[in-house]
């Protein structure tokens, strides 16, 4: 389960700060809408269905986007030590 | 209820104040169309990748070039530099622009007659012209530019062998504040070494000096450099009319002018640092104007202009192969077009777009080429809208020296398109095949069969 750190602020326009670097970072709208999935606790299969609900894209594409768009968050230190 | 549009969810880290290696973030233009042909409608009918010529875009700019000198100085004659670009209908658009021709070796030579120009109109620079090359040269009346001694030692053998006065000139190089300094082709200015080649053509009836030939180097951007190497020309034929009363039918400033690529390392982009043609004219025809020359004895002014002519009418378009994340987490694109078809990325940071965005964002990203290969990186670090796989880009300003630094590596070299005035589109050179490449090996008997 993946956990985005706790004190990370995001604004409504996608602007997000990481208190413990001092770094900020840009989302895109799509980038938010996971990303706020994400803090709230839910699954990646919960993002998933909300995700194919709402949105017209194929299953199998949007598992690469967010399997990449994780990597990133992994690569920019924003997501909590991943236990397995 | 209709579903929403998914677009690819994008982070990126916002660094602040001065911009980093991956430039200014600034907004990403595509480019959909050539001279109103669209790209994608190119790719899919011949193939990808595929260089294009804008044919519009080289009568517009030699127009423009021609009339910053003309305007300045009434005796101008441009050589088309082959070797910038040979692709025959390249030249041949420069030739029916009036442009002569500027050849650097046997095969170009064989080229540009072949295209149809007369011998006088050649201009033969370099340092590797056989005895074959001379004999021809000097039999068609082509101007021969000396490159050094021993060359100047075969014309003086062959040109009585032929029967004809040889047309010559002497290369030049000199300093004229630019560094490097070119001092390996042609006789050096300032140690009096041109001065001493001119005194061994002079009293040879065998030859007859009708110019002075300098090249003082390439993406040269500042034009005073010029002034410095006409006055330096003028002063030499001011004194051949001193000690001989022969008056120098012309003086040739070569190539050199920048185009508007921007050079790798360069803070500013090129287009806002390059030169304009009425930047360098002004430099090269005041110099002239104000030399001691007499006026009835002006000399015409030849001008081998090549990358500042012909790079921005030249294209190449290709597809998206691959995206791949690289350790450190930078997004890779991984293109079909290599630096085995773009030489030129060796020295530039070519601007390259997509043919269409889908989504604004762009990230961080290194672009390949498809080659098997290290070095095959086509922009190191670029702000990049996020592609797919089968998506089209553009590359811009590559019309200069890639149609002929082009390398036969690991796959074939693409066709070159050119879209002619009425937006018609013509191949100007085919892809090579398996059959082409075939065709120039050749298999010694025993080697024929084998088992495995
Ligand atoms: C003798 C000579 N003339 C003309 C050119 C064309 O130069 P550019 O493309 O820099 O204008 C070259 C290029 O190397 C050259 O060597």
């Amino acid at each position: 389960m993946i956990k985005i750190k706790k004190d990370i602020a995001v604004s409504e326009t996608g602007f997000l700060f990481d208190p413990n670097t001092g770094e900020s970072f840009n989302l895109n709208k799509t980038g938010q809408i996971i990303f706020k999935q994400l803090a709230e606790g839910k699954s990646q299969s919960d993002i998933l269905k909300s995700v194919l609900e709402n949105y017209d894209i194929e299953d199998h594409v949007f598992h690469r986007y967010l399997d990449e768009f994780l990597m990133m968050l992994r690569q920019f230190n924003l997501i909590e030590k991943e236990e397995d | 209820m209709e579903k929403l549009k998914f677009e690819r969810p994008v982070i990126n880290r916002i660094s602040a104040g001065v911009p980093d290696k991956f430039g200014m973030g600034t907004s990403i233009q595509p480019i959909s169309h050539i001279d109103d042909v669209a790209v994608q409608d190119l790719l899919e009918k011949y193939g990808s990748p595929l260089f294009v010529i804008s044919e519009k875009t080289i009568r517009k700019t030699y127009k423009e070039a021609l009339s910053a000198f003309k305007t300045r100085y009434p005796k101008v004659q441009f050589a088309w530099s082959y070797k910038t670009n040979y692709i025959n209908a390249v030249c041949k658009v420069f030739h029916q622009e009036g442009s002569w021709a500027e050849v650097v070796s046997g095969f170009e030579y064989a080229k540009a007659i072949a295209n149809g120009v007369p011998g006088n109109k050649i201009i033969f620079n370099g340092p590797d012209k056989s005895r074959e090359d001379l004999k021809l040269a000097i039999e068609n009346g082509t101007l021969i530019h000396i490159d050094h001694f021993d060359e100047l030692y075969d014309i003086m053998a062959i040109a009585p062998t032929v029967g004809k006065v040889a047309k010559v000139a002497i290369r030049i190089n000199m300093d004229t504040g630019i560094y490097p300094q070119w001092d390996r082709f042609g006789f050096n200015f300032e140690n009096g070494e041109a001065w001493s080649a001119i005194n061994k053509i002079m009293p040879d009836e065998n030859m007859e000096l009708l110019g002075l030939h300098t090249h003082i180097g390439t993406y040269i951007t500042t034009p005073v450099a010029y002034s410095v190497a006409t006055s330096k020309l003028a002063a030499l034929a001011v004194r051949i009319e001193l000690k001989y009363k022969h008056n120098i039918k012309y003086i040739d400033l070569g190539g050199g002018f920048a185009s508007k690529n921007t050079l790798k390392g360069a803070y500013l982009p090129g287009s806002d640092t390059c030169p304009s043609f009425d930047d360098y004219a002004e430099a090269i025809t005041s110099a002239l104007n104000n030399s001691d020359i007499q006026y009835e004895h002006m000399p015409t002014l030849f001008l081998e202009t090549g990358r500042a002519l012909i790079d921005d009418a030249g294209y190449i378009l290709g597809t998206v192969l691959a995206n791949k994340r690289l350790v450190d987490g930078r997004r890779s694109l991984i293109i079909d077009i290599g630096v085995n078809n773009l030489f030129t990325s060796f020295w530039y940071e070519h601007h390259i777009v997509p043919s269409r965005i889908k989504q604004r964002d762009t990230e961080d990203t290194t672009i390949y080429g498809p080659l098997c290969m290290n070095i095959d990186v086509i922009r190191a670090a670029v702000q990049f809208p996020v592609l797919e796989k089968g998506d089209q880009v553009v590359i811009k300003r590559v019309g200069a020296y890639n149609m002929t630094q082009w390398m036969q590596f690991i796959t074939y070299r693409p066709k070159v398109v050119m879209i002619d005035l009425q937006g018609n589109t013509h191949v100007i050179r085919e892809n090579e095949t398996h059959e082409t490449m075939n065709s120039m090996d050749r298999i010694p008997g025993y080697l024929l069969d084998f088992k495995l």
